[in-house]
């Protein structure tokens, strides 16, 4: 089994070992742009065909819980980023310290992430699962996490939206297609990242990283930062679609 | 043949990659790229001969006008699993997955391919892809055609669709992985001396074609995903009764598997650029354009998917555009074409095997991609889009063109691959066989479809009868040609003509190893000072006109 | 010939602070906008924000700025690549037109059907 640190039997040099790795995953990560370019073409074409619906979709996303997942995302992209320079310059402790950080802001995204899912699961706003945009606001006492004048705004959008687009329950079920398949493939990428970071961490822990070697947490960032492009793009596209009245 | 100044050689190297390590373990947890080329070997002539099955159902079938054999449903799941095998499971793989990674490393001079680990992985996860589509199979199979249009797959159909998308998705990953490893290699694994300009047009084609499985494959696969889920929990993008598009579907498909044929075809060029200089004795024309060509065809491959959708009531004016970019397209392949001719022009032509199947493929090609361009002019498409003519299309490019190159690059490197010659004759006449199979199958399909019979359809006027009966016989001729290379290539492997290393002689990196390589392939890093294709400044290869001179390789720099 | 994919260029934890503050006011910027009304340009800014902060991450978070030419070149392909994809898509739903020589709006109603006969 190779250790981590060592040099694989196909390189001559770490030099080269190191150039190796970080062009494949510069590599790797230009798939990734074109697996999420498929599905934001879909977003896009049905944006524009039904946008009543995404408008009225978008503004039953809780923006506060978007924009603090934004700026945790942000912030955990700065820690691993921090992460990397501690492990150039040697500071074992400070990388351990990063990449804890970073973690812990990784799981507090998913964590946010998952109260979101679960609040759509409860407002009936999964497609193909009795789908209902009207439910929360034809049955209040059923979405008792929404205050009052939340509502009363729902309502409005609502009466709105059924005005521009007759066929609105059907329509938004894309939106939220849309909706859980783009944070769907996110939070799938999340979660293989925060699987690397932990491993990250374990070998920062045995102190396997310092100036002369740390390719790994070094491509192990890049990964963690597109994930966090991704973010930056999904939370306008998602959240702020027609959020002025 | 063989004209090298050395003795003939009479047994195997003592020690090479095949004895190195013995057992099952020592094969399935390898990471030597040459004996995972090896492993790919086996499964994609696994899945061609499931491939083939339903092709002999198809033709059978379509002996008579009113389709004794099969019922309706059943001939669509044989079409259907025809197309998924042979394009998903044998074409995709099959140069880039067996003789790319076979010959890769040892053509830049590297010990293995830059990922090792993650080669054999990627052979793990085609395994995996094939076992959900054979599961696909067993559970009544596929009856979607292999282009899986929306809403019927995600919808109405009652087959087994699930597994079968679940099984193109996962193999998908074993593409994008092949292509990361080729792409990194040639950037960062070549022998010194090997500079881009030296490469063989193999590794340039097999470039080319990483470009488009990395660009490719990762859309084709969101686009199943998306698939997937709408028939298993009701998303609906591409469902009109929930108002999606049929249409946006197609785009995401079509953006894939149009460049998914030239990851088909770019390698089979690529092989037919080795064969040409070989057998001809002379440097390959114009090699900076051919290697170009190759990087043109990629990525102008891309632009054109849309000619797939000529009659789908898109937008004319789009149609126009995408017509245009297809003509465009066949410009760099055209320049192959003059590229590899004027090779041949004023050389040394020899016809053994590889020759055959090389010419085979020039003139096959020829025709599939003339009528490629016939079938991108947007009047003529309206007549035979979905008819005999595309199919025969289709069939001239990848079984012509691509399944050509394919058995050359077999033929040409099966004594590098197992230190034996195959038997020249039998291997000859095989070539022929399959070369008349293949015309009589798919020509009369030409005059099928001009005359209007469509595709996938189970029944035809009686009128169609004598060219279908034509296409069932060739179909029958061309098996037999598929199966003499099979018997006589396993036969060879353990009983054939002792090689040596340099056969032919052929000039490329690969040719100075002793056949089979070693594990790790050279024992002393080559140092590259010569031109590809060089067939009068090789004394080493003993093409000269003097003996050998100096050391055949020197050391580099902190060698082992 | 391999090109060194790190010059040994280490970029310092005060241009990732100054980034990381930029990327926050950048956040900041693009909720306020998205409750002014601005139209057919809402989508224009909300992309033209996130694309000045994916380009931020990309340059200094991921090093861009610092890697060899090849590299550079690399992710540009990736996203023109993707450009390709939903541009030349696009020219298709953009420019249908019907059997009475009127363009398909873009936001059309699929289930509505087509327009009634003028």
């Amino acid at each position: 089994m190779h250790r981590t640190g060592a040099l694989y039997g196909q390189f001559k040099t770490l030099e080269q070992q190191k150039d190796t790795a970080t062009l494949g995953m510069w590599i790797f990560l230009v798939t990734e742009i074109m697996f999420f370019g498929g599905i934001m073409l879909a977003y896009t074409i049905n944006r524009h065909t039904y946008f009543p619906a995404f408008a009225m979709g978008s503004n039953t996303l809780s923006l506060f819980l978007g924009g603090t997942n934004t700026v945790v995302l942000l912030a955990s992209s700065f820690t691993m980023a921090m992460g990397v320079w501690s492990a150039q310059v040697g500071k074992k402790q400070l990388l351990t310290i990063f990449l804890s950080l970073t973690l812990v802001l990784g799981f507090v995204f998913l964590g946010i992430k998952y109260i979101e899912y679960a609040q759509k699961f409860h407002h009936h706003l999964v497609p193909g699962r009795n789908f209902d945009i009207t439910y929360c606001v034809n049955n209040p006492a059923r979405c008792d996490d929404l205050s009052p004048s939340e509502l009363e705004v729902e309502r409005e959008e609502l009466a709105k939206a059924l005005n521009a687009d007759p066929a609105l329950n059907s329509h938004a079920q894309l939106y939220y297609s849309a909706y859980f398949g783009m944070t769907g493939l996110h939070a799938l990428h999340m979660i293989i990242g925060a699987g690397l970071l932990l491993w990250l961490l374990k070998e920062s822990l045995a102190g396997r990283f310092d100036a002369q070697y740390n390719n790994p947490v070094d491509i192990i960032g890049l990964y963690w930062h597109f994930v966090d492009i991704v973010w930056i793009y999904l939370f306008p596209l998602l959240y702020l679609i027609d959020r002025h009245k | 043949m063989s004209t090298t100044a050395t003795a003939p050689v009479q047994t195997l190297p003592e020690h090479h990659y095949l004895n190195a390590t013995y057992g099952i373990r020592s094969w399935l947890l390898t990471t030597d790229h040459k004996r995972i080329a090896l492993l790919y070997l086996a499964s994609v002539t696994f899945f061609f001969f499931i491939g083939g099955f339903f092709a002999m159902m198809i033709r059978l079938h379509l002996m008579t006008p009113n389709g004794l054999l099969l019922s309706a449903d059943t001939y669509n799941r044989m079409f259907t699993m025809h197309g998924v095998t042979m394009i998903f499971f044998f074409l995709i793989p099959s140069i880039p997955a067996v003789l790319g990674n076979f010959l890769i490393p040892l053509m830049v001079g590297a010990k293995d391919l830059a990922f090792p680990r993650v080669n054999l992985l990627s052979w793990y996860i085609y395994i995996i892809g094939g076992c959900f589509t054979l599961y696909s199979m067993i559970a009544g199979g596929l009856d979607t055609g292999w282009t899986f249009y929306t809403p019927f797959s995600t919808v109405y159909s009652n087959s087994a669709v699930a597994p079968a998308v679940l099984g193109v998705f996962i193999t998908g990953f074993s593409s994008i992985l092949t292509g990361l490893n080729f792409l990194v290699t040639v950037h960062t694994m070549r022998a010194p001396g090997m500079t881009w300009f030296r490469l063989p047009i193999f590794v340039w084609s097999h470039y080319a074609t990483s470009v488009v499985m990395i660009l490719g494959t990762p859309v084709i696969a969101i686009t199943l995903g998306l698939a997937a889920m709408e028939r298993v929990f009701g998303l609906g993008f591409f469902n009109p009764a929930m108002g999606g598009d049929p249409i946006l579907f197609q785009h995401l498909f079509w953006f894939y598997s149009h460049p998914a044929v030239y990851i088909m075809i770019l390698p089979a060029m690529g092989v037919v650029s080795e064969l040409i200089p070989t057998f001809a004795r002379k440097q390959i024309f114009g090699y900076g354009f051919v290697a170009a060509a190759s990087l043109a065809i990629a990525v102008i491959g891309f632009l054109v998917w849309a000619h797939h959708m000529f009659v789908t009531g898109q937008s004319t004016y789009a149609a126009l555009a995408f017509s245009l970019l297809t003509f465009v397209v066949a410009i760099p392949s055209a320049i192959k074409v003059f590229n590899w001719t004027a090779t041949l022009f004023g050389g040394s032509i020899s016809f053994d095997t590889p020759m055959l199947y090389a010419f085979g493929f020039i003139g096959l090609f020829i025709v599939g991609g003339l009528t490629g361009l016939f079938l991108g002019c947007l009047g003529v498409d309206m007549h035979v889009h979905d008819t005999y003519f595309v199919v025969a299309h289709f069939h001239y490019i990848m079984v012509g063109g691509a399944v050509m190159g394919y058995l050359g690059g077999m033929h040409f490197w099966w004594p590098k691959i197992t230190g034996r010659m195959y038997p020249e004759w039998i291997a000859r006449i095989a070539a022929l066989i399959l070369f008349v199979g293949f015309n009589l199958t798919f020509f009369p399909q030409f005059v099928l479809g001009y005359l209007g019979m469509p595709r996938r359809y189970h029944v035809y006027p009686p009128e169609f009868q004598v060219y279908n009966v034509m296409s069932t016989a060739g179909a029958s001729i061309l098996a037999v040609g598929y199966l003499l290379p099979m018997i006589y290539l396993t036969w060879a492997a353990f009983y054939g003509k002792v090689a040596g290393p340099n056969p032919w002689p052929a000039t490329g990196l690969e040719w100075r190893t002793p056949s089979p390589p070693p594990t790790e392939n050279f024992e002393v890093t080559p140092v590259v000072t010569w031109e590809p294709y060089d067939f009068h400044h090789r004394p080493d290869l003993g093409l000269e006109g003097g003996a050998p001179q100096g050391p055949a390789v020197a050391p580099a720099h902190g060698d082992d | 010939m391999s090109e060194n994919e790190h010059t040994n260029h280490i970029v310092q934890p005060g241009t990732y602070t100054a980034i990381i503050l930029t990327l926050l006011t950048l956040t900041a910027l693009t909720v306020a906008a998205a409750y002014v009304n601005l139209g057919p340009f809402n989508i224009v800014v909300a992309l033209a924000i996130a694309t000045i902060k994916a380009t931020l991450v990309v340059l200094f978070f991921m090093h861009a700025k610092f890697v060899p030419r090849r590299t550079q070149l690399i992710i540009i392909s990736g996203v023109f690549w993707l450009i390709i994809l939903l541009f030349m898509t696009l020219s298709d739903y953009v420019t249908r037109v019907d059997y009475r020589g009127v363009r398909f709006p873009i936001s059309q109603n699929f289930s509505a059907g087509l327009p009634p006969r003028a």
